[in-house]
């Protein structure tokens, strides 16, 4: 589904602050992504959504060479990967139901034919009740929820969470982390940027752990 | 996850069971309900401080550009008007001379001009007004008897063109002693070369006008979306193509556009109308005479009107263009 071959990234004239990456994501896999803050979780997660290029090695994104993609190949690339950011990204102008149904609003469908699945999905990470709440006005649990919600939406087939449990407290996070261990029984690949080494311990789960620039795979 | 429905123990459900499902189910139509009676938000955020500045800049400079249309089609429409008088309008002097009567050959004068082919009337004027007419340099109680002024005859023309001024002068010289025409060629000619140059002054200020107003807008435009990038770069991320994102830009600043447009060009429109039926009628007489002199009826036609509407409009698909070619450049840099 993914696969990094001896990628490397450095911004401008400065260090290698990334180095020979060597790893696959399969299909319907578990993974935490892991390391010290400053490790590159972030930046690796940004390679994996084609929003940064490397500045050498192969990085295959379901079967498709990155370096060979055209601008106007990565939306819909895009729409196959969900992400969750640290900072949520929602917009503050729009209400949770407008946020999660963002996907498919930019794909030009009509409300009408979406409403009944974000309405659905909502309740499934428990934001029944605040779909026509501002960003502003919610929680940090509920808008790292309605982030979550944004990003399964368009049923991608890999999700990547950056820090999902980082603003939440512990009851929330186990609420979160059983949610994303559903979604991957339901077929999804997951992986799942931490430094909780105690919610990691949680989970008997492939760990990709980056430290110096470097990527150790315990499987 | 949703589409998985979960499983229920035994096969009916209890009354309050049934209630309770029942409260469930009616939530549900409710908040599908409000869900598809609510307006859908726009994606891009709307009365945002930069987006209402913009609107102003729009407003202030369509306003000013407006304005200056306005001014160019009235000096324009009034040098057409003074180079249309004076075409149609010559004057007949008649000399006084030793032991002619004046007055008769005032008459003659008139009499021959009206009966000239293109001529639609021939007026001398009385001794009377020709006494008001000097009244402010020679003083009251003149009598024109005592001085050697010249009769004058105004002869008003149908048409300039079929008039052949040269035979009227020839004409007039040999049956009218004392008389001369003045076909106000000098005049007009010198008017001709002002008012030409009054239009490419004008025409000039409204290019610069345009320019200024072009700059505001592109400088506006670009301020408000460098506050909108956090929204290009969520819709980028969830998927959105390019030319979607563009769309959603483009149609959001033409109406700021077109809503700062209007706003000036009614503005301005609202100035026109006054000075045309407010202003003008409530000036002095004295002022009144001099401004209809000027500018005739001191009123912007409907090339000011519908100039300031077409402004508007030009604005207005203006800024969509600009917001246009900003979100594919912010979306190039992006990549």
């Amino acid at each position: 589904m993914i696969r990094f071959e001896n990628v490397g990234l450095r911004y401008g004239m400065g260090p290698e602050i990334l180095r020979d990456l060597s790893f696959q994501i399969a299909p319907r896999s578990f993974q935490f992504l892991t390391g010290p803050s400053g490790a590159g979780k972030t930046t690796l997660i940004r390679l994996i959504f084609l929003s940064l290029k490397p500045t050498r090695g192969l990085i295959t994104v379901f079967n498709r060479d990155a370096a060979s993609l055209s601008k106007t190949d990565l939306p819909a690339l895009r729409r196959r990967i969900g992400v969750v950011f640290q900072d949520f990204r929602l917009l503050d102008h729009l209400t949770t139901f407008e946020n999660v149904a963002l996907p498919l609003r930019v794909l030009g469908n009509e409300e009408s034919s979406y409403r009944a699945d974000v309405v659905e999905l909502l309740r499934w990470v428990g934001l029944g009740d605040r779909m026509h709440a501002f960003p502003p006005v919610m929680s940090g649990g509920e808008k790292q929820r309605a982030a979550l919600a944004r990003a399964l939406i368009g049923k991608p087939e890999i999700l990547l969470a950056d820090e999902p449990t980082g603003n939440v407290d512990p009851p929330l996070a186990r609420r979160l982390m059983r949610l994303f261990v559903e979604l991957n029984r339901l077929g999804t690949s997951v992986v799942i940027a931490t430094h909780d080494i105690n919610l990691m311990n949680q989970f008997n789960a492939r760990r990709l752990v980056i430290e110096e620039g470097r990527l150790t795979v315990y499987d | 996850m949703p589409g998985v429905s979960s499983s229920r123990k035994g096969g009916s459900l209890s009354t309050t069971e049934a209630d309770h499902s029942h409260k469930l189910q009616l939530a549900a139509f409710r908040r599908q309900s409000r869900l598809a009676m609510r307006k859908q938000s726009q994606l891009v955020p709307e009365n945002t401080v930069s987006g209402n500045a913009l609107t102003i800049v729009v407003a202030i400079m369509c306003f000013l550009a407006c304005l200056t249309l306005g001014a160019v089609t009235l000096v324009r429409d009034a040098a057409s008007d003074w180079q249309t008088d004076l075409l149609r309008e010559v004057t007949i002097q008649v000399r006084p001379i030793e032991g002619v009567d004046t007055a008769a050959e005032a008459a003659k004068a008139a009499t021959v001009a009206r009966l000239f082919r293109g001529v639609a009337s021939a007026e001398v004027i009385s001794e009377a007004e020709s006494t008001a007419l000097l009244e402010p340099w020679l003083g009251t109680g003149l009598d024109l008897g005592e001085l050697p002024i010249p009769r004058l005859i105004v002869v008003r023309l149908s048409d300039p063109s079929i008039v052949d001024l040269g035979a009227l002068a020839d004409r007039l010289a040999a049956q009218v002693r004392g008389a001369t025409l003045d076909d106000h060629r000098g005049w007009t000619s010198r008017l001709q070369t002002m008012a030409r140059v009054t239009v490419f002054i004008g025409l000039g200020i409204l290019s610069l006008v345009f320019m200024a107003t072009v700059l505001s807008v592109v400088f506006a435009t670009r301020g408000a979306m460098a506050g909108n990038r956090d929204v290009v770069s969520v819709l980028h991320f969830v998927g959105a193509e390019d030319g979607f994102i563009a769309r959603e830009y483009q149609r959001h600043f033409m109406l700021l556009g077109l809503k700062g447009g209007l706003m000036g060009a009614a503005a301005a429109a609202f100035i026109f109308a006054l000075t045309s039926f407010v202003l003008a009628p409530s000036m002095s007489p004295v002022a009144a005479d001099q401004t209809a002199a000027l500018f005739g009826s001191f009123a912007v036609g409907p090339v000011g009107y519908l100039g300031a509407l077409a402004i508007a409009f030009m604005i207005a698909v203006m800024t969509a263009i600009t917001s246009r070619l900003t979100v594919y450049r912010y979306l190039a840099e992006s990549e």
